[in-house]
């Protein structure tokens, strides 16, 4: 076992440390720290930055516009990022369709799109989920009937987030009836403002707008925006499996910043006159939370170090993405709990009523871990994939 | 950065592993705890031919000075065959601490690695919880002779014990003062000492000990023993805590292979959703009690207070981690899981052990905490 930093590596962290002492400004924090999302603008302002550095794309590779980072990098890269309290990027662009982009993609799509996902021109949404095809992916009944130089797309896609933000949409549709139902699907890279797209909000328990219901009618879009070959959709998926790791390992750095948040609010509380944070019984809460916290952070190091390494890390990937979810619900309920009785107050109602410090964006947070066990692969399914294909225990 | 051991380390763990097949296999576990030290002592022989107990100790005590890595590769493969004995308190733990007494003491030492003696460290008092600061036992200097007064009330692998190092009081104010320890070595045949042993359920064998104006060597500097022993402890910890990750791997694989052979209601009960998941969860609990050992392993090049930082976050997981997994397993296995003639009840035993052994979950919860 060797565990140093390289002297390259230590450098590189001092460049990274250096980039992100400015430029996060003080009003993202709690958000950030509560594992919300920032508003598109303000999302979109941080990738153009990130893009300027030519630090946009830290997965990628250099010939698609990564900076070309070893892993242990990305890994560096994130807990910096982590630590001065800067966003996760948003990853529908950068980490589902880029990747497939630049490996099945054509020349001409990978020409204009990848670029522009770097660079925040574009912003991507994901047409997968159906009413019907939750977990079960493969049932989705959308289709896309091939008619002259276009295809012609009718269905109903849910769960589609940031589609009312989105520019582009990466859409998987039915072109054929095969025995098997994870053939006759195809990739389908679609314009938002082809005609024909509905997109209503969908409120959600934590009553933030990121996610809607997308309806196509007569969608027609150009032969030219197929990814690769007609029927091949479902497979061209795997590829996102090989790098879901890699999604949940950067997710799982940041949660340092909901650790910081709960010690600050239980600094702040006191209750007779005693701050929360020196109450032996919350002290013991957070040590159990923190410990949890470091156990999963080596797990992502680990699978990093593997990657860097050529090792393969096994179900590492999906026990990660597991264990994040928990921690992340944990972590935000106890940061809620710390707030006490005034956790209570989500909304002002009167003009002029002044909202607890943290308030309500802990509260949202809480609430909005808890679809982060159920979206990319529920726990449930998680739990399935570990059994299968680690464990060959068969159903 | 790699996670893997070493070329070297993963040869060490491999012999490891056919020894512990070899001299332990499960079938002889009733016979092994019946007998107790005279059960263990050819494997203990072997042992020091190999070099094992020389291995923890340091080159200038005459050992081979093994770092955590080399230690921790050991104890994952006493952990996967649930090898008995007192290695850690013998061979880690004591060495630790006599290193510091200076070239008197390795004579002693050199027996504790030839496998020639045993010896133990009396860390823990009455009222102390797992505190080690706690230290209410005497020394007093009457001419040129130091005795010793008080209870050790629980003595690590102290049951075959031929030397015991014992922390005692020569300054500071009250029992709890983290100045004014010094460490003493006495002879478990010395007049004034009774030592009461006890079997736990996981077949090690402890003492208690009470000195009544015991006649004691003292080592090291005298009144500043607290970060010696810690440290000394920590690192008889990286042995515990890799041999309790071996269980539970061990222990998990057999569930694994027993949930695809075992049928009920005509088919495999690894077809069985429920206790897939069980599984899973099984194999994380493993993930994460390996990274704590990685994360031991990180930590301890970033300095001392890093190090023991690491040490209870890693009590704590492992602690939790070990204790489900031997939990799960028996469930799993069902009767037969209950049962003291399968191998599994006794990982559930000795990981219900380890998790106590030098501090509680709590105790090192709090530690972190602090």
């Amino acid at each position: 076992m060797h565990f140093t930093l390289d002297p390259a590596d230590i450098a590189f962290r001092e460049e990274v440390r250096e980039f992100f002492a400015t430029g996060i400004p003080p009003e993202w924090r709690t958000r950030v720290r509560a594992g919300l999302r920032l508003n598109p603008e303000e999302l979109t302002a941080y990738q153009k930055r990130l893009a300027a550095k030519g630090w946009g794309a830290p997965t990628w590779p250099a010939e698609y516009g990564g900076p070309g980072w070893s892993p242990i990098q990305q890994y560096i890269f994130w807990s910096e990022a982590a630590a001065a309290d800067a966003p996760a990027q948003f990853h529908q662009g950068l980490e589902l369709i880029g990747p497939i982009i630049f490996t099945y993609g054509s020349p001409e799509q990978k020409a204009h799109y990848l670029p522009r996902i770097i660079n925040a021109d574009d912003w991507w949404c994901q047409g997968y989920s159906e009413p019907n095809a939750g977990s079960d992916l493969a049932s989705l009944r959308t289709r896309a009937v091939r008619d002259g130089d276009h295809y012609v797309l009718n269905g109903q896609k849910a769960w589609t987030s940031y589609g009312h933000v989105a520019s582009h949409c990466f859409v998987l549709a039915r072109t054929s009836d095969e025995a098997k139902r994870q053939q006759g699907i195809s990739l389908l890279l679609v314009d938002m403002k082809t005609p024909g797209i509905t997109i209503r909000p969908v409120a959600t328990m934590d009553e933030k707008h990121h996610t809607n219901e997308m309806f196509l009618d007569d969608v027609r879009v150009p032969v030219t925006a197929l990814v690769g070959e007609e029927g091949r959709g479902w497979e061209y998926g795997k590829v996102l499996l090989d790098r879901e790791r890699m999604v949940t390992a950067s997710v799982a750095v940041f949660l340092t910043q909901t650790i910081r948040a709960i010690r600050e609010a239980a600094t702040r509380r006191t209750i007779g006159g005693v701050a929360l944070i020196d109450k032996p019984g919350f002290r013991a809460k957070l040590a159990q939370y923190e410990i949890e916290v470091i156990a999963l952070q080596t797990m992502v190091l680990r699978v990093m170090a593997d990657a860097s390494a050529g090792v393969d890390s096994g179900p590492l990937g999906s026990m990660i993405k597991l264990r994040w979810s928990q921690l992340s619900q944990a972590g935000t309920a106890l940061w809620v709990g710390a707030l006490g009785p005034e956790a209570a107050h989500f909304a002002s109602v009167d003009q002029g009523a002044r909202l607890p410090e943290d308030m309500p964006y802990a509260m949202q947070g809480a609430l909005y871990a808890r679809v982060t066990s159920i979206y990319g692969g529920s726990s449930e399914i998680q739990h399935n994939i570990i059994a299968q294909r680690a464990l060959g225990l068969k159903g | 950065m790699q996670f893997s051991y070493s070329d070297e380390q993963a040869m060490l763990l491999e012999s490891v592993e056919r020894f512990g097949a070899q001299h332990f296999p499960p079938g002889e576990r009733h016979r092994l705890i019946r007998e107790g030290r005279s059960g263990e002592e050819a494997a203990w022989a072997a042992m020091a031919e190999l070099g094992w107990l020389l291995l923890p100790i340091p080159e200038d005590a005459g050992g081979l000075g093994g770092g955590i890595a080399d230690l921790m590769a050991l104890g994952e493969g006493f952990g996967r065959h649930l090898v008995p004995g007192p290695y850690v308190a013998s061979c880690v733990l004591a060495p630790a601490l006599l290193a510091h007494g200076g070239e008197a003491l390795h004579p002693l030492i050199g027996e504790l690695g030839a496998g020639t003696s045993i010896a133990a460290a009396a860390l823990l008092e009455p009222d102390a919880g797992y505190d080690l600061h706690h230290i209410a036992t005497i020394a007093t200097l009457a001419g040129d002779t130091w005795t010793l007064t008080g209870t050790k009330c629980h003595v690590e692998d102290g049951g075959d014990a031929d030397w015991f190092i014992i922390p005692a009081r020569t300054g500071g104010t009250g029992a709890r003062d983290p100045e004014g320890i010094s460490l003493f070595l006495v002879a478990a045949d010395t007049p004034g000492l009774a030592v009461e042993r006890f079997r736990a359920i996981d077949g090690h064998r402890h003492a208690r000990l009470t000195l009544e104006k015991v006649a004691a060597r003292p080592f090291g500097a005298q009144g500043s023993a607290l970060a010696l022993i810690e440290a000394a402890v920590a690192r008889a910890l990286c042995v515990q805590l890799a041999e309790a990750v071996g269980s539970m791997e061990a222990v998990s694989d057999i569930t694994l292979e027993y949930l695809r052979t075992r049928e009920q209601f005509g088919r495999p009960i690894g077809s069985f959703q429920v206790l897939q998941h069980r599984m899973v969860d099984m194999r994380i609990a493993c993930e994460e009690a390996r990274a704590m050992l990685c994360h031991i392993a990180i930590a301890s090049a970033e300095g001392e207070a890093a190090f023991q930082r690491a040490i209870a976050a890693a009590k704590v997981r492992i602690g939790e981690c070990g204790v489900y997994v031997g939990q799960q397993a028996v469930q799993l296995h069902g009767g037969v899981g209950f049962s003291d003639e399968l191998i599994v009840s006794h990982h559930l035993k000795r990981q219900m052990m380890l998790a106590i052994a030098h501090g509680s979950i709590d105790h090192h919860r709090a530690r972190f905490a602090a």
